[in-house]
């Protein structure tokens, strides 16, 4: 009997290149506090952001994704048609179906790539790396481009103070493929779905349709978020350093999901991290982004200078399913 | 053994200025959090998981924002540890 040929698996993978898009519009807080009663102090003092970045009527997210990819490709030295899988995370592309995947993947130039969406919120970047490390090791593909993206613009309530004010749009993108040492550590990866409900949407699309309920936009459980997103998720992040083999101190950076800076200075702090390791802190002018906020905070770490490629960072994505996942990559 | 409600009230107070600044003397049992002590939702949050950790407790999200009072905190967490 004759046996399958199967894939060869690759030992290693590493991030070859990111790339970024932001919104083009700065929106101050003081543009934003009206609605809400509020004050550019108060937004400032609860938040951290100064101003956040989102895209204009004519700005999709399709757009802000294409730019992103088209910077990580090119940086990565990676023919657009030798990508295997495009793989988009965001929970903000206006259509159910097609995926905005193989859109991007066209309009890349990634040909007849296989490319999906996923839908894992604010972890849904590291899902991505996840996969693509998978994918790549597994043979099935040399090359992932992966991309987090949102226009979350396109889904808040100017009224509502639980999490519309907080947020971005961007999208970040990276390209992963094979490499001759580890540049992808095992990701710690999961969800809570005991706690579905504390982020989400308003209501169902369907009870949209049928009007029994307005539009539906983006909220959340602010304060149950901020001790899960803080406390329970610093034991993932430890469980991803421990899998890596590394110390905290062999770090170069922290990349958390950019939900609040409240959040990002107490995870900082429950880490325990020496002060030779830089906290990402993109959100105070691009604001909360969702699954752009991670590539988009490493980009500027490297463009800005304040980690060097070959480095290591830990990366935790959080957010709503309850989802989240975590990895120590090394820079690009 | 639990502590009285004195004990309590002394060991809140020390987390309250941890994370706010806020003297310990000024957190008294009649005083708001929100209205009195200005101590927002994020901090108010931090505080109850120290107060976990100090006092050997647990505090459930639903339970917080029943805590209006430096009084509401020190009788639930004084009820928990009995």
């Amino acid at each position: 009997m004759k046996s399958l040929n199967q894939t060869k698996t690759v030992e290693f993978t590493r991030i070859y290149a990111l790339g970024a898009s932001r919104g083009n519009q700065v929106v101050t807080n003081d543009d934003i506090a009206g609605p809400i009663d509020s004050s550019d102090e108060w937004i400032r003092q609860r938040t951290g952001i100064i101003t956040r970045k989102r895209a204009g009527s004519e700005q999709s997210l399709i757009d802000m994704a294409v730019e992103a990819s088209k910077e990580a490709i090119q940086k990565s030295g990676i023919k657009p048609e030798e990508i295997g899988t495009v793989i988009l995370a965001t929970i903000t592309f206006p259509y159910q179906t097609p995926s905005g995947a193989s859109l991007l993947a066209e309009l890349v130039g990634a040909h007849g790539a296989a490319a999906y969406d996923i839908s894992a919120a604010c972890a849904g970047y590291c899902y991505g790396i996840a996969q693509a490390d998978a994918l790549v090791r597994a043979g099935t593909s040399k090359y992932v481009l992966v991309v987090g993206g949102e226009k979350l613009s396109d889904f808040i309530d100017p009224t509502d103070r639980s999490i519309s004010f907080l947020l971005g749009d961007g999208a970040g993108a990276a390209i992963v493929g094979p490499s001759d040492h580890p540049g992808i550590s095992q990701s710690i990866w999961g969800s809570d779905g005991a706690n579905w409900d504390k982020v989400g949407m308003t209501s169902s699309i369907l009870d949209f349709k049928e009007g029994k309920a307005s539009w539906p936009t983006l909220v959340q459980e602010g304060q149950s978020v901020f001790r899960w997103a803080v406390w329970e998720m610093a034991k993932v992040a430890k469980q991803a350093l421990a899998a890596s083999g590394l110390e905290a101190s062999d770090l170069s950076a922290l990349v958390t999901h950019q939900a609040n800076i409240r959040i990002i200075d107490e995870f900082a702090k429950q880490l325990e991290l020496p002060d030779t390791v830089v906290v990402a802190r993109d959100i105070v002018d691009t604001g909360n982004t969702s699954a752009a906020s991670i590539p988009l905070a490493m980009h500027r770490l490297l463009a800005e200078g304040k980690v060097k490629s070959g480095g290591y960072a830990l990366e935790i994505g959080f957010g709503a399913g309850l989802a989240f996942a975590a990895q120590v990559v090394e820079l690009p | 053994m639990a502590l009285s409600q004195a004990d309590v009230l002394a060991g809140l107070a020390e987390l309250v200025n941890d994370e706010t600044g806020i003297a310990t003397d000024a957190v008294q049992m009649d005083k708001s959090f929100t209205d009195d002590l200005d101590i927002d939702s994020i901090s108010m949050m931090t505080i109850v998981v120290n107060a976990e950790d100090k006092f050997g407790v647990k505090i459930p999200d639903e339970e917080v924002k029943n805590l209006i009072t430096v009084a509401d905190a020190v009788n639930f967490i004084t009820a928990a540890q009995a």
